[in-house]
């Protein structure tokens, strides 16, 4: 009764967060006394089998099929739903990314399972019974508030909330098997047709910065004091939902709970009243700094740094003394 | 063409969440409540497509009765029908509505429109919900009804007697390509909903609602109770005012190792 952890990878490429599904799925194993497998799905992800190991992998099940050389909803949820019908696996745990959460509905639907998604915590109250009570927290409202749930299920499926278990290396065996499945030709129907590559760079949900503009900035034409300090300091522009709403930026560049999740060194948030929104986007930002007039402001007080003040005055203030400094190093 | 869109009814929070005494909802007491921002977007693109390619155009909701409210929205810019399936706090409708019992009943309901009807070429729900956010209600209906279905789309162009979809990802843009009948999940930013005119919203009121008695199996996730996040511990350091605090700014930007 292995916990089987479904890998996220892009054509081989894997994605960071399945480590954090790893760390989640170890603790889940340690409590029911069990080993720690993983799932990969593709040829391309072969090569993934050694990250696996050293993050407590101690067999991985490699899926190979044509259908797999690139990312589709249903032919990896369907793979999903045969590599558990085939291992038996007591939990199956992705961590809560778009993809985690997608390929997991469409294998709970498969397996006409419950599946508990954005887990915060995870309790086990007996050790590998099969009465074993399952208590989790998961996140609502974008994590903003929890829900206590139980879960009763022949098959735990699960996805954790993506930046709330730590990725750390544990070795495990990394015995590598093949796993065969069958899937019907029609399942490429949402395999990804084509795809426009972005240029390389930095993403508001990789930056190590981010300069984020409220409806305190005005304007479209207000965000070129941001879009100067983010330049100076390599970080990337984001904004609030208001400021979309308005039309002055687009929902790219939104950070919240319908846009992007960040997690930079520091947050600079400017002009941001801190919605709820808002702020389950930014909260898992290392360091948060608030400019704002109004010290009351949700922003504000859940900050970790302010600055009571116009940002129209403190921005451009902060690109020169940045300058300054530079200018005499 | 014959396109659904399903919303939910949720409350509009600003900066705090509070939860009732009896931890099982949030206190909406002192709360407005409105579409859940992705299905609002998804209201608006079922309009734009009934508009661009013909057709009609229904909303269906499960909620509380209050939820006839949503409906009339989605009809006041421009759906042509309304579905409820109306739940209660006790009875056969009553109790936790987790999400499988939740796609059941929809794609039960579902089921019963299209057979006197006629089928939908594309059904529409938000990514996930604001509230509960369980990611899978319109997955397991599209899987209920063995129909294609692709979440978090940001752009949908009919053609061909298929959908073309865009979605977002880390490396650039994804375009999936489906056969209709087909099922997406709409992510705001797919366009700037309208406000509701007047002349819409007085129209709105005329639309027939359409009320089917939801019927789900309950499934294996069941909430305990709702919890509040831990408050943050420390207080704001606060480094200055205007634009003098600009050099405890960048000794802090130094500090933390982000002015290289």
């Amino acid at each position: 009764m292995t916990i089987l952890v479904v890998v996220e990878h892009d054509r081989g490429s894997l994605a960071a967060a399945t480590l954090e599904a790893m760390a989640a799925a170890r603790r889940v194993a340690a409590d029911l006394a069990t080993d720690v497998s993983a799932l990969t799905l593709g040829a391309a992800a072969d090569a993934v089998a050694s990250v696996l190991a050293e993050h407590g992998a101690d067999t991985v099940h490699q899926v190979h099929h044509d259908l797999l050389a690139d990312y589709g909803p249903e032919a990896w949820g369907e793979a999903v739903a045969q590599a558990v019908r085939a291992l038996q696996p007591a939990a199956v745990v992705a961590c809560g990314t778009d993809r985690g959460n997608e390929v997991m509905a469409q294998a709970a639907a498969r397996l006409g399972a419950a599946l508990v998604v954005n887990c915060n915590t995870i309790e086990v109250s007996a050790a590998g019974d099969a009465t074993a009570q399952w208590t989790i927290t998961r996140s609502r409202w974008g994590g903003s508030l929890l829900e206590r749930c139980t879960l009763v299920a022949p098959v735990k499926l699960l996805t954790v909330t993506h930046h709330v278990f730590e990725a750390s290396t544990s070795p495990g065996a990394g015995s590598v098997l093949p796993l065969p499945v069958e899937l019907e030709a029609w399942l490429a129907r949402t395999v990804v047709a084509e795809r426009v590559e972005r240029a390389a760079g930095v993403t508001l949900s990789t930056a190590p910065l981010v300069v984020g503009g409220g409806r305190g900035v005005g304007s479209a034409e207000g965000f070129a004091s941001l879009e100067e300090l983010a330049g100076v300091l390599g970080g990337v522009v984001g904004c609030s939902r208001a400021v979309t709403n308005n039309g002055w930026r687009n929902h790219t560049d939104q950070v919240g709970q319908t846009g992007t999740r960040i997690a930079p060194d520091l947050y600079m948030a400017c002009g941001i009243s801190g919605a709820i929104q808002h702020w389950v986007g930014a909260m898992a930002s290392k360091q948060i700094l608030a400019i704002n007039t109004d010290p009351e402001a949700n922003m504000v007080t859940k900050a970790d740094y302010a600055v009571i003040g116009d940002l129209h005055a403190v921005v451009p203030a902060i690109t020169n003394e940045i300058r300054r400094r530079r200018a005499q190093a | 063409m014959r396109v659904l869109v399903c919303v939910k009814r949720v409350p509009a929070p600003g900066a705090k969440i509070n939860i009732t005494a009896d931890g099982q909802a949030v206190d909406t007491a002192y709360l407005a409540f409105t579409t859940s921002p992705h299905e609002e977007c998804a209201v608006e693109e079922a309009v734009r497509l009934i508009e661009a390619h013909g057709g009609e155009s229904t909303a269906l909701t499960l909620g509380p009765g209050d939820a006839e409210e949503q409906l009339r929205y989605a009809a006041s810019i421009g759906v042509d029908k309304c579905v409820l399936l109306p739940i209660d706090s006790d009875g056969s409708t009553g109790g936790d509505w987790d999400p499988q019992r939740t796609s059941d009943a929809i794609t039960t309901a579902i089921q019963g429109i299209e057979a006197a009807d006629g089928a939908f070429d594309l059904i529409l729900f938000g990514n996930e919900s604001a509230d509960s956010g369980n990611f899978q209600v319109g997955i397991r209906v599209a899987h209920g009804l063995s129909r294609p279905m692709v979440n978090g789309i940001k752009g949908i162009e009919l053609g061909n007697g298929g959908v073309r979809a865009r979605r977002e990802s880390e490396t650039g843009v994804e375009v999936y390509v489906l056969p209709l009948p087909a099922v997406l999940g709409v992510k705001e930013g797919i366009n700037l909903p309208r406000y509701p005119t007047l002349k819409g919203r007085l129209a709105s009121k005329k639309v027939a609602l359409h009320v089917v008695c939801p019927s789900g199996v309950v499934g294996g996730q069941q909430m305990i109770t709702l919890v509040q996040t831990a408050e943050k511990a420390s207080t704001t350091v606060v480094l200055g005012h205007g634009p003098d605090a600009a050099p405890a700014v960048v000794d802090l930007l130094e500090e933390l190792g982000l002015l290289k």
